[in-house]
Order: structure tokens, then sequence, then C-alpha cells
């Protein structure tokens, strides 16, 4: 199957190499062993199948980060035709990080961005692991735009660890790129598909990841934060990262749950680098049938229900509370208060013990 | 040759309870030992160095908007563990923590004050509390604050601080970017002016969202603004970082921020832009509507 096996893997390795092992002896000795050959087969597809239905959220963060996992370009040859890639940002230079252009997918035309991660040192140079700088969101909004001025829907798929964190990243405004590039995705009057493809890295998978649909590949995983970051700062200890990781919730069945996602797209057994024709397919399916369905949707709505569903995204408390007063009360937990004082009684009752300064009912909160 | 020997010193024990706590304040650039009275009303800037301290919500407040005019907005929002977040502390167990030392529900207030002649929609993160990092409840402020800027026809002022966002929300925290950007996006097409003043420190998330969208983008001297941590992008690159990196005034040079601005002229430079901005070519104010 491959040079390179997660840990996970390794079973299903293993019973590779018997079945090579198999085939060799069978043709040397010229000995029928199909029938064995064929149960193994079959059992190999059923490990596959059981350890993939059964992975930790950590393990999928090792699968969307599979050195052999289908990236950008692949995606791109394997579902559209016709590509035109276009280069730069007309401002600074051509990142390789983010690449984009013209395409056709089943017949429609589609502005086509992704993150693109190299196969192997050389290619890794070149796009910077997957990480782009400022001129890489820079030449996707110019990329973005374009396809607005002639109507075509945009498709980005996304797979970095995130945006690169570098002097010269600082230096150009990576913080400002991606910003800019939030606002005007919100604003560009064409359908937008972000599909997560492997690695959804915090602001650097953001920054192209404003649309009207999201997918998430089964396997893949969408954090503010990466597990290791995470486990450096809260555990101290980056080996914590497995923990992190789950406590995240970024694995694509939490992120549908919790509405962050729209659909997961279905990764065949053994995930997506196992069998990538058949991944491309199932994609490549996905992405017409939202096409489809994105098309017929007038503009003005569109961009309306894009908006609609990011304002929605968030979960906190707005329950009328008593004013909280530290230190001084028993109250060590406002929280779970059930009282449901006016707001403007508790501002009130705050502003009569406030001296000096201006009278805001948060005065009294925090001196 | 003894006549030049070494000497031996004998180390002084300072002890640290002499003073009592919260009166007298270290200025951590000049060492200048100051009494806290005359700190607050040098609007926490050594009077020394100019070193500008981190001031609270309530300083921030009294500093920019005329005595008694502010209104508070959604002061009653509070964050909630959605994930169930429990690393080495639970997400729970930090905001009692945070909630206890501030007074505060969250990282930031919202509200509606007077500055000049004119109304403002303005926010103030505050960074005492978890980092100001930005979690559901900040990012759903600001993007209220947004709209009934919208609403109410007022320009908007957000002074931003962060450490970015709030990983105990995973990734809801992250889709804050794009909720208060996205309401940006409406602001901008409304005409409205947005002023975003950028304070120590302004990172990550914030930085890569509202921070900087603002039409004139201020910052004040000295603070650190920028995406990525230095030790985080020390540590990627193995590279020395330039002197004065990621700071405001480096900000101003490379482009970025529009000027640094001192704290004692920052309200009277936020008022003049506004006069400008909110005017139309006769140089008549645009009317406060409600």
């Amino acid at each position: 199957m491959s040079s390179f096996a997660l840990p996970f893997e390794k079973p299903i390795v293993e019973m590779e190499n018997k079945l090579k092992e198999l085939r060799t002896f069978s043709e040397n000795q010229d000995i029928d062993v199909s029938l064995e050959i064929e149960r193994m087969q079959k059992k190999i597809k059923e490990t596959k199948a059981d350890i993939y239905s059964n992975l930790t959220a950590w393990q999928k963060v090792q699968v969307a980060r599979h050195p052999l996992r289908p990236y950008t370009r692949d995606y791109i040859k394997e579902i559209a035709t016709g590509f035109i890639e276009l280069h730069g940002d007309r401002i600074h230079r051509d990142d390789r990080a983010i690449i984009g252009g013209f395409a056709s997918i089943g017949g429609r035309r589609v502005m086509v961005i992704g993150t693109q991660k190299g196969r192997d040192t050389k290619s890794n140079l070149e796009c910077n692991f997957g990480c782009a700088h400022p001129e890489g969101y820079r030449k996707a909004l110019r990329l973005m735009r374009m396809a607005a001025k002639f109507g075509i829907p945009i498709i980005t798929l996304i797979d970095t660890p995130g945006a690169f964190p570098g002097i010269e990243s600082e230096e150009r405004h990576i913080a400002e790129a991606i910003a800019v590039n939030l606002r005007e995705m919100f604003a560009l009057p064409v359908p937008i598909i972000v599909t997560i493809i492997g690695e959804g890295g915090s602001g650097g998978a953001l920054g192209i990841g404003v649309g009207d649909r999201v997918l998430i590949l089964e396997n893949a995983y969408y954090s503010v934060i990466s597990p290791e970051g995470c486990a450096a700062i809260l555990w101290k200890d980056r080996t914590y990262a497995d923990k992190a990781a789950e406590a995240l919730k970024l694995t694509s069945e939490d992120l549908l749950e919790q509405n962050l996602a729209d659909q997961i797209v279905q990764e065949p057994p053994g995930g997506a680098h196992s069998d990538p024709k058949t991944m491309a397919e199932t994609l490549k399916k996905a992405l017409e049938e939202n096409l489809e369905q994105l098309g017929k949707t007038p503009t003005d709505t569109l961009i309306e229900q894009r908006y609609a569903k990011f304002r929605g995204m968030g979960v906190f408390g707005e329950e009328q509370k008593e004013e909280i007063a530290p230190a001084d009360t028993g109250n060590s937990s406002p929280r779970e208060e059930d009282a449901s004082r006016e707001m403007d009684q508790a501002g009130r009752h705050s502003k009569d013990d406030n001296t000096g300064s201006p009278d805001s009912p948060a005065q009294k909160s925090s001196d | 040759m003894a006549l030049f020997g070494r000497r031996n010193y004998s180390t002084v024990k300072v002890k640290k309870r002499d003073i009592p706590a919260g009166m007298w304040l270290k200025c951590p650039a000049c060492n200048e030992i100051m009494d806290t009275t005359i700190l607050s009303q040098a609007l926490w800037v050594c009077p020394k160095c100019s070193y500008h301290f981190q001031v609270t919500r309530d300083d921030r407040l009294a500093m920019l908007v005329e005595a008694g005019t502010f209104e508070e907005w959604d002061r009653e929002f509070y964050s909630v563990d959605a994930l169930g977040f429990t690393g080495v502390a639970s997400y729970t167990a930090k905001l009692e923590e945070n909630i206890q030392k501030t007074g505060c529900k969250d990282a930031v207030m919202c509200g509606r004050g007077r500055m000049g002649t004119h109304d403002v929609a303005l926010a103030i993160m505050d960074f005492k509390f978890l980092g100001a990092s930005m979690g559901s409840v900040v990012g759903e402020k600001i993007t209220r604050l947004i709209e009934r800027a919208i609403e109410q026809d007022l320009p908007v002022v957000i002074c931003c601080a962060s450490g970015g966002a709030r990983m105990y929300e995973g990734l809801f925290s992250l889709m804050q970017m794009a909720k208060t950007s996205g309401a940006l996006a409406k602001l901008h097409q409304r005409g409205l002016p947005y002023i975003s003043l950028l304070t120590h420190p302004t990172m990550a998330g914030v930085m890569a969202s509202y921070a900087t969208l603002g039409d004139v983008i201020l910052a004040e001297p000295g603070a650190l603004i920028g995406f990525a941590g230095p030790r985080v992008i020390k540590e990627t690159t193995q590279q020395d970082l330039p002197e004065g990196f990621q700071r405001s005034e480096f900000l101003l040079k490379h482009g970025l921020v529009d000027k640094v601005v001192p704290r004692k002229e920052l309200r009277e430079t936020i008022i003049q832009l506004l006069d400008f901005m909110m005017s139309d070519n006769s140089g008549t104010v645009r009317a406060d509507s409600g």
C-alpha cells in the first residue's frame, strides 16, 4: 500500500505484506492460492474499515497529516478539467503555498483556490509546507474578486498547518491579509464552497474559509490551534497533544454536531490516501451537488445567508443576573445564580456605590 | 594587590512587604518607583520615560468618554463551556477565576458613549480577563456593537488588546473572527467610520480580524502587535528578530498603523478623526440620531 504507515496502520501493512508474499509464492511455485488471497483481501478490507471507524481525534489528526494524503493539486487533477493556474498577488510575489486558477468541474466554470503542501523536501521548500505568507492570501483575494467579476463560483480547498509565523510574514502583515479576506469574502456576489481536505490550521485556514457551504473530509480536522500548540500552553508539554486533540473537538463529526461544518465528505476505508481516486470522485460529487444548489440561489439571498450562517456561530449565555461584586460578597459563582433582576436596576445599584469618575454601570465591576 | 583586591559584598535583603501593595509601582522600562495615584492621574503613563502601562476597562473608558454618557450594552453576556474543556484546569474554573479577579463577566465592554460631539459605539477589551482572548462572548458583543452602530448610525471605536482566540472554545472561537469581520463588511457598506486602537498587546485572532480592519488604525506607543508570538516566530524560523520587531513604531514604519498616539493625545486624536470622517463636504457634522 504505502511506504509510510502510521502506528495504528501497522496491522494493515503487515497483512498487505503477507498478501504480497502469498502472491509471490503462488507465482513462483505455480500453486493456486486464489481462495487464500481472496480471504486475505477481505480481511484487510475489514481491518481497515474497523480501524478507521474507531479513530481517536489525535489519530485523525495524523491521518489528516499523512504524507501520502491527496493535496489540492491532486484533487484539481482528478476533479477539474482545463485548469489554468494564475500566479501572484501583483504586489510582492507568487506564494506557492496557495495556488489557484480557472477550471471546470462537471462542465461548470469555477475559480479553484487552495493551500498546497509538498511531497518531498524540494516541493516542501517551494510551498513552505503549506504555510502561506500574506501574498498568498492577497493572491487568493485577487482571484476571488476576479471570479466575482465574471460570475464564477469559488471552490476553496484547505490543507494547511497554519499561516506562516515568520519575520517577513509579520513585516507584510499576515494578520491584515487574513482579516481583509474574511471581510471581503462576506461580500463576494458568487457562491463559495469551502472544503477542509486535510489540516484546517486556524486563521491560516479561515483566511480562505468563509463560504456558503463548509465541507470537511471525514478524517480532516479544523481547529483554532494545533493540538501540539494547545498542549504546550495548557499542559506545558507538547506530548499531551492527544489529550488536547480530544479536548478541542476538532474532528469532522464534532464540527458537524456543532454546526460549524455543513457536510462531511466520506473517505474510503483506510482514509483518503488509501484510495485517492475514489476520494476525488466522492468530493467531486459533493461539490457538484452544492454548486447545483447554490447556483439557484439569488445573489442577495446568498450573501444574506452567508452572513447569517457565521453570525449564528458561538455558544454563550445571556441571562440577566445579579450584579457581580467581587471579593466583598460570598457570591463565588455568579454563573450559578438564577436571579433575573432587571439590568438597569442592577446598573443603578452599582452606580449608587460608585464615587468619582464617569458613572457607568460598569464602574463598579472592577476596582 | 591587596589594595585593589576583590571586595566581598553582602547582599541586602529587601522586604517586599514594606511597600503596601498597589500603592507603589515600578516602571518596567525605567525602574522608576511611582505612587499609583500620580500614575493614575498621568493616565498610567510613566512620567519619566513615557512607558504606557496597561489600563483597566474603566480607566480606558474614563479617558475617552465624557463622564456620565456611557450606556453599556450586553453586559449580562457570559461564557459557557460548550466543549466541556478540561486541560490541567477546566474552562469553567478558569472563567470563575477571571470573573472573581476582574469582577467582569468577560473580556470586552461595549456600549454607546459620547466623545466630543459624537456618539460612538465603543468597545474596550480588557487584557486582565483571560488575556482578552476572543471567545463567543467577545465575538458576539463586538458583532452586536457593529450591528447597533449600523442601526443607530454611529461610528465605531474599538480599543483592542488580546492574546488571540480563546482555545477553550475550540473552533467556535476561530469563527468569531469571521463573524466580526462579516459585521464590519456591513459597516463598510454603510459608509460608517471605524477606528481601531491597538494597545499592548494585540495579537493573533483579534489581529487577523477586526483589529486590522479599521479605516484608521491607531496604536499606543510600544505596544506589542502581531499575528504570531515572537517566541513562536523565533522557534519556527531560528532567526534573530529585528530590533523593535512587532512594536507599534515598527508597524508604523512597515505601513500597517496610521499613527502612533501617546495616551494623553488619544481622545483628542479620535475626536479629530471623527470630526473629519463624520462631516460632509460642507463641513457640517453628521447629525446624531437616536
